[in-house]
């Protein structure tokens, strides 16, 4: 019973998570502006975060927590990275 | 998911309602963040997930691996601290850069009209 219940809800939760992805995805192929884009990508790198935490549940490895950690933070760096670059023009002053 | 036999039904269900509350808003935030009309009011639907949808994934994780390893198991909570920290900050960048290129282009648009304007 518990196995059932655990299989088919983290079958929907990696569902729900693959349609975040793509909407966020869609928006970052029509987003009227660059700023657009670019919080498109900030939700794309924590819907695939998300995604990675419930494979780590789905298959019981430890190993996903050090990528979906990597994920986040090679994504918060790149947010701020494309943030600097969209106010002054450069990354490094 | 074979490993999952003896595992017990109270976290079994308690496993299922938080990720499921996690992957629900993390949804519900992305389908507003294709939605709403400006960028600013879409500046704040992804946080929807980043908040809660971490917190809820996060805390369905802990569960799982406290239950079935026996022993307290917090290696999770490190993502969540960082996401909790590292979102306003990110968000904040990118709001002001955001209003600095209105700010600068209304400010082209308002010298050209008047340029027009003139003789």
């Amino acid at each position: 019973m518990s196995s059932i219940i655990l299989f088919w809800s983290i079958s929907l939760a990696q569902l729900f998570l693959a349609i975040a992805m793509g909407i966020s995805v869609s928006r970052i192929a029509r987003g009227p502006r660059a700023q657009d884009r670019v919080l498109g990508l900030d939700t794309l790198y924590v819907c695939a975060m998300l995604l990675l935490l419930t494979f780590a549940i789905r298959t019981g490895n430890v190993l996903y927590f050090e990528a979906a950690l990597v994920i986040a933070i090679l994504g918060f760096v790149s947010t701020v990275a494309l943030s600097k670059f969209l106010m002054r023009g450069e990354v490094i002053e | 998911m074979s490993e999952y036999g003896e595992f017990p039904l109270w976290a079994a269900i308690a496993v299922a309602f938080f990720i499921l509350l996690g992957s629900s808003l993390a949804l519900i935030g992305t389908i507003g963040f294709a939605q709403l009309n400006s960028f600013y009011e879409r500046l704040h639907a992804p946080t929807l997930g980043t908040s809660w949808g971490t917190g809820g994934i996060v805390m369905a994780s802990i569960i799982y691996f406290s239950v079935s390893e026996g022993r307290f198991a917090f290696h999770e909570i490190f993502i969540g601290i960082f996401m909790t920290v590292t979102t306003p900050v990110s968000l904040m960048l990118l709001g002001r850069a955001a209003l600095y290129r209105d700010r600068t282009e209304q400010n082209t648009e308002v010298r050209n009209s008047l340029d027009d304007e003139q003789p």
